[in-house]
């Protein structure tokens, strides 16, 4: 997996609260074998209108937050079903971060799991990051926790096992590969019927 | 302090980590299906990992598999799921039954009927009713795609042991009701969720007195209450069932004495028990959009108290205060892995022996094996559904999920053996009424349900 250390990008503000993963990647999307593909039906009902015909309106299309890969959001962001695919769909869209109020708990380590980091901070930090300019880089510090953007600093909270796995690009098979040795005791220890 | 079976059977398997934080568990079997394992393969592929074992890995295909003319798959994406198993299965050298092979059928049948399914043991595999292979004494429960891989890597997976919920079922089950009933009971009367968070062990005199094939109807559908696995405890019945079996151990008076540790020590060792009665029991029919909308056939439909209930009538066509005997039936389904094994097939043809089913209702018959199928057809008991004017099919999961040919059509009501009658859930606008297989039998004679206790069966 990608480390997340020091990551500079544009954003995307997007501050409805509870937007809910049948939202993120509409039913219709899940049948798939790979874990890409599924970016451009991100947010399906709010970008097109109808098939392969995007709302103008709507902040993912317009042509100067193209290339962002910070999601500035709203509350009890990633609710409902329990699909894996929302955060398959916000990475391969291109996020490899969001900043929400607070997550729902299965997507939370969903995004862990996919190696997108997923911070919570306060709605005045959320609100003065989403009236950025489109064109206003911010910088996520994730060894320091601090986001720095137009000259301001905001520090977040992250659970240090979940930062260690992010900063080192470690997927949880990673992780618990270095158990092996205990795993082989244990495997040489088991009860044999044959 | 008393243990319950579910903590004997998880504290032997800890690796690593300390109770009420997550865990790390040894995975004794990994069961497979083509929907839910792509993007785990692929997620090996990506980072060069094998399979660690293939020997207790075992995949078949049975969502998208067609139930006529099972190599003809027209949907284009089922048939690259399907063929993306096969091809994972060919390249990371994992144990398939492949479409059309011998052993092939819906998972959650082919596990105990090839021995795969052992006492004392953890189970997992990328679906809910993963939950029926705990009627063996084992842990058994579902995982998401991310955790299919870990496990394929790994042959562990992290998890916090769930709190214990003791189901005690005593008395004999009065004539035409059935282990589709008690748990179709439970659920009707303590909600859909009420095992949220919890692992359910069913005990007492009427699951003892239970076959095996019932206790997995059991377990099969307690993750319709949000419980996180069901299980019963292994006794003789389980050790018999188990014996001959194609991967059953071969030292098997070893194993049973293994086995025979993981038993629950008293009462006090489950955080919650629910106690039921089973003589008061009668045949449960669903008749809303979710498992909890059902009632005993003599009764009729609740009042609406919210707006679920509110969606659920319009969803169905029906009102509140109505009898499900006056329910025009069109459909009926005879599967699924809740309820598609031989003995189930036998109840439902004995009541269809010599009957015909009712004028304008289209009948499938879907073994949940071919291994069910073959001994079926030996049995005759094929002749009797085709005779009935029931379609006689190939196995797999068939109408019980609206993602293979197998739909019901809009708007028409299906007596159904499966577990699920979520909107659309065995093809768009579709309602389904879940019942045991002698219920729907009767229904299907009928075109409405009967009350079969009123009938000899
Ligand atoms: S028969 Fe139905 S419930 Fe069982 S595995 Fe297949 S789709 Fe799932």
């Amino acid at each position: 997996m990608e480390k997340i250390t020091v990551f500079t990008s544009t954003s995307v503000p997007l501050m409805n609260d509870n937007i809910d993963t049948d939202q993120l990647i509409p039913k219709q999307f899940l049948k798939n074998i790979l874990k890409t593909g599924f970016g451009k039906n991100l947010l399906y009902d709010w970008r097109y209108i109808k098939p392969n015909v995007p709302n103008p309106d709507f902040i993912l299309n317009k042509p100067e937050r193209q290339g962002a890969q910070i999601l500035v959001t709203g509350d009890n962001f990633g609710c409902g079903s329990s699909r894996e695919h929302a955060v398959w769909a916000l990475k391969d869209y291109g996020f490899r971060v969001i900043i929400a109020g607070g997550y729902s708990d299965i997507f939370y380590m969903n995004s862990t799991k996919n190696g997108v980091l997923a911070i919570r901070m306060p709605k005045g930090q959320r609100e003065f990051l989403a009236q950025l300019p489109a064109d206003q880089e911010m910088t996520i510090d994730l060894i320091h926790q601090k986001v720095i953007a137009d000259g301001k600093e905001f520090s977040f909270d992250i659970d240090e096992k979940i930062k260690h796995k992010l900063v080192n690009g470690l997927d949880d098979i990673a992780i618990t590969m270095d158990y092996m040795d205990k795993i082989k005791a244990y495997e040489s220890k088991m009860p044999n019927f044959n | 302090m008393s243990k319950t079976m579910i903590d004997k059977i998880w504290d032997q398997h800890v690796i690593e980590g300390t109770e009420g934080e997550p865990q790390l568990l040894y995975v004794d079997l990994h069961l497979l299906h083509e929907v839910t394992s792509p993007q785990a393969f692929e997620g090996l592929r990506e980072n060069n990992r094998p399979v660690r074992r293939t020997d207790r890995t075992f995949a078949t295909m049975d969502h998208n598999v067609p139930t006529v003319d099972i190599f003809n798959v027209k949907d284009m994406i089922s048939k690259r799921q399907i063929e993306t198993l096969a091809k994972n299965c060919e390249d990371f050298n994992v144990r398939l039954a492949d479409m059309g092979h011998a052993d092939q059928g819906i998972i959650h049948a082919i596990g105990p009927q090839l021995g795969l399914t052992q006492p004392g043991m953890i189970i997992v595999c990328g679906d809910s009713h993963t939950a029926t292979h705990g009627s063996f004494g084992s842990i058994a429960f579902g995982i998401g795609t991310s955790e299919v891989e870990h496990v394929l890597a790994t042959q562990t997976i992290w998890q916090t042991k769930p709190k214990k919920m003791g189901i005690r079922v005593h008395g004999k089950m009065p004539n035409g009701v059935f282990a589709k009933d008690v748990i179709m009971g439970i659920i009707a009367r303590e909600g859909v969720s009420f095992g949220t968070g919890y692992g359910v062990e069913f005990y007492g005199d009427t699951i003892r007195n239970m076959e095996m094939e019932e206790r997995m109807t059991l377990c099969n559908m307690a993750i319709e209450g949000g419980a996180k696995m069901g299980c019963v405890e292994s006794d003789q019945k389980t050790f018999d069932y188990v014996r001959g079996r194609k991967y059953a151990p071969k030292n098997m008076d070893k194993a049973i004495e293994y086995w025979k540790q993981f038993k629950t020590d008293d009462e006090s060792a489950f955080d919650k028990i629910i106690d039921l009665d089973a003589t008061q029991l009668a045949p449960f029919v669903s008749w809303g959009t979710n498992p909890g909308m059902a009632i005993p056939i003599d009764d009729v439909t609740p009042e609406i108290k919210n707006s679920d209930d509110k969606k659920a009538y319009d969803y169905v066509g029906l009102q509140p205060g109505t009898s499900l005997k006056d329910v025009d039936i069109k459909w009926a389904f005879f599967g699924s892995c809740t309820n598609g094994r031989l003995s189930d097939l036998k109840i439902a043809a004995s009541i269809l022996k010599g009957r015909h089913i009712a004028k304008g209702l289209t009948a499938w018959v879907v073994p949940a094996s071919r291994t069910i199928k073959e001994t079926a057809e030996k049995m005759g008991i094929d002749k009797i559904f085709k005779d009935a004017g029931c379609e006689w099919r190939e196995p797999g999961c068939s109408a019980c999920l609206g993602m293979n040919p197998d739909h019901v059509p809009a708007g028409v009501h299906c007596a159904s053996t499966s577990n699920r009658n979520f909107e659309g859930r065995q093809g768009a606008g579709s309602r389904t009424h879940l019942a045991s297989p002698a219920m729907v039998a009767a229904a299907a004679i009928h075109g409405h349900f009967i009350d079969i206790r009123e009938e000899a069966i």
